[in-house]
């Protein structure tokens, strides 16, 4: 065994993915950039009636969201892949899941967290009331880290391989569908003023099953994509 | 080695799986074949119309047993490619890959059909049912593993990377299933209401479950058929398929 514990590897490998972001903010700004031209698109596609942009917001930013995850999970092990790092990873002493987890970590600070603080001015150009803003951010606080723990999978499956980006898409969308369903309801429900501890609910508990189970797959399938 | 029983550890070879599946494969066709025709002819012929839908009530005889079969498909699907991917017995991976295309076309075929009895009865081809919803989603998961089946260029990769995603789609199932189900009677006041089940006449039992059992052995007649073109493509430089072919094409 190496001189480093699994704290340190864990810490060093989350440090280690943070300033890479921090020194590649272009790349890691395109995925934002993306979402709200997404956004901002609907209300220039549809009808800009304060009603109807209130009754599509929740749906409207969730779906950008899941695209922009997409977009951002595209890059979660590529450099890495690229310049054999993630084969370094791979036959450290420490455990696989761990490690990986880190990096999950690392991409929901940049990817995740982001989105989550841009959601508000979203929420607002679309006319979903201030009243709606903190369950619209309670949501994606519980759901964006479902989108990086699922999509990791997806990414660890398909980080070899040409086209992958698209491929990526198909495999992950349909898992991302109750992530989808439990938080556009939240937010939209919220706004008809109802009871929304049920779905955030629902919610918690996706983001701790995907919490436990997807760093797992998640190595698994590292280890077949790099075999 | 204990777990896998003798006999099963020989089948697991390709040259044995190869002969086996032939066997069985014809006799699951014949009996497929004979198993339709007796059930067509109850179903459509000889059993009555029900009393709200007339005879478009005739399509569930091949409409639910494809249902049942799309997720029964993803099942053994997933089991066949979980055992080979654990024990690497390559005949089960074999067996999970040619299982995708057959799952798909059940799962495409409960679609279909439920849209043309939905036209006259509820009036529009298709409506954001939860059932439906869910069918069309598994229909996603059938066709994204087909995908990342032919991304992958090397087999054996893609038999291990596949395994993966078809039971990370186990795990999920059930959640995006259930949710669809819960996400429908929120929306309940905007789709058409389900029809009521009146529990079904035992003279519409009968054809159903023979149509069910017909689709089983279709099913396997079918992917035993694809499994052992796939074994011949991935022991193409093995001396026994060479011999197989110099044997055949003298």
């Amino acid at each position: 065994m190496s001189g480093a514990n699994l704290g340190t590897a864990f810490v060093s490998l989350l440090r280690r993915d943070l300033m890479l972001a921090y020194r590649h903010r272009a790349q890691m700004l395109n995925p934002l950039l993306f979402f709200v031209i997404v956004v901002s698109l609907f209300p220039l596609g549809l009808d800009p009636e304060p009603e109807l942009l209130h009754a599509i917001a929740p749906g409207v930013i969730w779906v950008a969201a899941l695209l922009a995850a997409m977009l951002s999970l595209d890059n979660m092990f590529r450099s890495d892949f690229d310049d054999g790092s993630l084969e370094q990873l791979l036959i450290t002493p420490h455990p696989l899941p761990l490690l990986v987890l880190a990096k999950i970590v690392a991409h929901w600070l940049v990817s995740g967290l982001p989105l989550l603080l841009l959601a508000p001015l979203l929420g607002m150009l679309l006319n979903l009331g201030s009243e709606n803003l903190l369950p619209l951010m309670a949501t994606l606080a519980l759901g964006t880290p479902v989108l990086s723990l699922i999509g990791s999978i997806g990414v660890a499956l398909t980080v070899g391989l040409r086209g992958g980006g698209v491929l990526l898409s198909l495999l992950i969308l349909p898992l991302f569908i109750p992530v989808l369903i439990f938080a556009a309801n939240a937010v939209g429900n919220a706004g008809a003023g109802m009871d929304i501890t049920g779905q955030l609910a629902f919610l918690g508990s996706l983001l701790a099953l995907a919490f436990a189970l997807a760093p797992l797959a998640t190595a698994a399938a590292l280890r077949i994509s790099l075999n | 080695m204990s777990i896998i029983p003798n006999w099963l550890h020989r089948l697991s070879s390709p040259r044995n799986f190869y002969r086996f599946a032939g066997t069985v494969s014809d006799w699951c066709g014949w009996i497929a074949l004979v198993l339709i025709a007796i059930g067509l002819y109850y179903g459509l012929v000889n059993s009555p119309p029900d009393y709200q839908q007339g005879d478009s009530a005739r399509i569930m005889y091949i409409h639910v047993p494809a249902a049942w079969m799309s997720m029964f498909v993803y099942m053994v699907m997933a089991g066949a490619a979980a055992v080979g991917m654990i024990w690497r017995i390559k005949a089960a991976s074999a067996f999970a890959n040619a299982s995708a295309p057959v799952g798909a076309m059940f799962t495409a075929m409960a679609l279909a059909t439920g849209m043309l009895w939905g036209k006259p009865m509820w009036g529009t081809y298709w409506v954001w049912d939860a059932r439906l919803t869910s069918e069309l989603i598994l229909l996603f998961l059938y066709l994204g593993y087909m995908a990342l089946q032919s991304a992958i260029e090397d087999r054996d990769t893609a038999a291990r990377a596949t395994a993966i995603l078809a039971l990370v789609g186990v795990v999920n199932i059930p959640i995006i299933h259930y949710s669809v189900e819960w996400w429908n009677t929120l929306h309940q006041g905007a789709t058409v209401s389900k029809m009521d089940k009146p529990s079904i006449h035992i003279s519409m039992l009968i054809p159903l479950l023979i149509m069910a059992l017909a689709f089983k052995f279709y099913y396997f007649s079918n992917v035993l058929r694809r499994a052992r073109c796939e074994v011949l493509e991935r022991e193409k430089d093995k001396s026994w398929v060479q011999e197989l072919v110099r044997g055949e094409q003298p």
